[in-house]
């Protein structure tokens, strides 16, 4: 199920403007990835061009080459709609679609895939989807109530459900945590640990102990100024980043020093 | 707050919060405008029953009296029929145009297009409603071919059945065409309005939907429409709400006659038109008449908005 993710030499611009810059790196299957950086270095960019959402900017195009199990989703002929199906995707703020009950919700993605659902088949895979998200026991008196009735937290653990719904190969989280308490992140980040037998996880995140905490690999993006493009600065084992990096830029950015 | 009241005696401070003067004045003058509309809008319907009076008691105490001789009811269920069946023709033929033309300037179209696309459209409504119908008229003459052609497949539903001489209207001046202007004059309303509901869909549904892999269209479906069903719905009864008023284009295009079944043969009036036509001669009890059909209009435009509310009350989404 889970795919390796080879970016190489990928820039990516909004019309002129260059906002990533040369960046190769290699996602292994099976782990999850940790993206920090200080804001507007271009980490939720690159998370963005993995499945190919930046598209929806006007303008946004990418150089270089992004291969999912070494097929490049980027070579001519390749749908972007096929793509987002394939790479699933958990946004900074819980985005349910407010007119579906809690099952719709999870099913959502599903119809899109495969138009006719039997009926059984269909509470089968919400089953399997809410409790692979964590939510099961929580919502499952209450599937045919609207997703919006839920808290915060709930929310963004449906909308996880909803992305492995599909079965994807590569999930993508940009942000997941930051709307929420202390006590729905630690839910999903338990969640994350899990998620990671199955499918090949990258995080954006701002928190930094939040990396430290899930991810196995950790990327540091920086910005050398306003209106410069994005560079991955250090690409190493969480561990390595966080006790011994490297590069000063990563030093200074962990430890809370800037400039 | 930098700023402190004067000291006054504690007694009174303690428990009055302070007025100042701007706040005062402007929620008097807001107050002022709201009452107004409402004094404005009992006005008109108190003219328009005291003017009606007349007619209601004629009606009861000789029905002979009233246009067509058989009672105040018998002349205007025809005219509500007209307004109605225009109105709701109209409404057919232009929400799924208004509702193509909307998605389509704010998520099909080329980024240069769209707005040029939006300001044609919203000029459509900047036409005065006699240009409509001089172009109405213009236009009634050409569609008989298509009439005649509609009445030989569909005669035998009756609403598309030719005259007694076996042919349908040879100046094209039918309800059929009234209605086809309507749905052109009403389309910019809808359109417009449609569209800033649609340019409001949240962002992130829209990410959402793209992100699972849906194909534009489906992210419409999943996102869009979802989002703007109430305010379609109330896009809709406003352009309903011009549809069953507006008067000139209809009046002009329009022919004399009784209501009939058929769309394509002269005559059905409607309220407006019905006002228009025959307000300058009219006088005495005749007058009298036609402004209580005026009052019956107002009433169904009134039940018309009031049931846009409750049914945007009741279909609107809740949350983001």
């Amino acid at each position: 199920m889970s795919k390796q993710i080879t970016i190489d030499d990928l820039n990516i611009f909004y019309g002129d403007f260059r906002a990533v810059e040369g960046v190769s790196m290699r996602i292994e299957p099976r782990t999850v990835t940790a993206f920090i950086g200080p804001s507007g270095c271009g980490k939720s960019t690159v998370l963005r061009t993995l499945n190919r959402m930046h598209e929806v900017i006007p303008g946004a195009h990418v150089k270089g080459s992004v291969k999912m199990d070494g097929q490049d989703i980027y070579a001519a002929g390749v749908d972007s709609v096929n793509v987002r199906r394939e790479v699933g995707m958990v946004f900074q703020r819980a985005n349910p679609f407010p007119t579906m009950s809690i099952k719709e919700n999870v099913l959502a993605g599903v119809r899109l895939n495969s138009q006719r659902l039997g009926r059984s088949e269909a509470d089968d895979i919400a089953e399997q989807a809410l409790k692979g998200a964590n939510l099961w026991n929580e919502v499952k008196d209450r599937l045919g109530l609207p997703g919006s009735g839920l808290s915060g937290g709930q929310q963004q653990r449906l909308c996880i459900a909803r992305a492995i719904a599909v079965k994807p190969s590569v999930l993508l989280m940009d942000e997941p945590c930051s709307a929420l308490d202390p006590i729905s992140t630690l839910a999903i980040e338990d969640l994350i640990n899990d998620l990671k037998e199955e499918f090949t996880v990258v995080i954006v995140t701002h928190n930094m102990q939040q990396a430290a905490r899930v991810s196995d690999r950790t990327a540091f993006f920086n910005i050398a100024g306003t209106g410069k493009p994005g560079h991955l600065i250090e690409y190493k084992d969480t561990e390595t980043i966080f006790s011994r990096p490297d590069k000063e830029e990563t030093q200074n950015y962990i430890s809370g020093r800037f400039g | 707050m930098a700023t402190e009241a004067p000291a006054r005696p504690e007694s009174h401070t303690a428990q009055r919060a302070v007025v100042r003067p701007g706040d005062r004045i402007f929620s008097l003058a807001s107050l002022g405008a709201g009452i107004l509309i409402v004094v404005i809008l009992a006005g008109v319907a108190l003219f328009l029953l005291a003017q009606s009076t007349d007619v209601i008691k004629a009606s009861f105490e000789d029905p002979t009296q009233i246009t067509g001789g058989k009672g105040f009811f018998a002349y205007v269920w025809p005219l509500i029929l007209g307004t109605l069946v225009s109105a709701a023709i109209a409404l057919l033929v232009a929400t799924p145009f208004a509702l193509g033309i909307a998605l389509f300037t704010t998520h099909m179209a080329p980024r240069r297009l769209a707005p040029v696309l939006g300001y044609v459209i919203d000029l459509l409504a900047a036409i005065p409603s006699v240009v409509y119908g001089l172009w109405g008229l213009a236009l009634a003459g050409h569609l008989t071919p298509a009439y005649q052609w509609l009445s030989s497949v569909l005669g035998w539903t009756g609403i598309f059945a030719p005259g007694a001489d076996g042919v349908v209207s040879q100046t094209g001046r039918t309800i059929l065409t009234a209605s086809l202007v309507l749905s052109i004059m009403v389309l910019p309303i809808i359109t417009s309005l449609v569209r800033e509901v649609f340019l409001q869909t949240p962002r992130l549904q829209e990410e959402a939907a793209l992100a699972m892999g849906a194909t534009r269209w489906e992210m419409i479906r999943m996102a869009v429409l979802p989002h703007g069903k109430s305010g379609i719905t109330s896009a809709v009864m406003l352009g309903l709400g011009r549809a069953l008023g507006e008067t000139m284009a209809v009046a002009m295009i329009l022919s004399s006659g009784g209501l009939t079944l058929s769309l394509l043969v002269g005559g059905n009036q409607t309220i407006a038109s019905e006002i228009a036509q025959n307000f300058p001669e009219a006088a005495g009890l005749r007058l009298s008449e036609l402004i209580s059909i005026g009052l019956v209009l107002f009433v169904i435009t009134l039940l018309v908005n009031m049931g846009a509310r409750a049914i945007v009350a009741k279909t609107s989404v809740k949350g983001s």
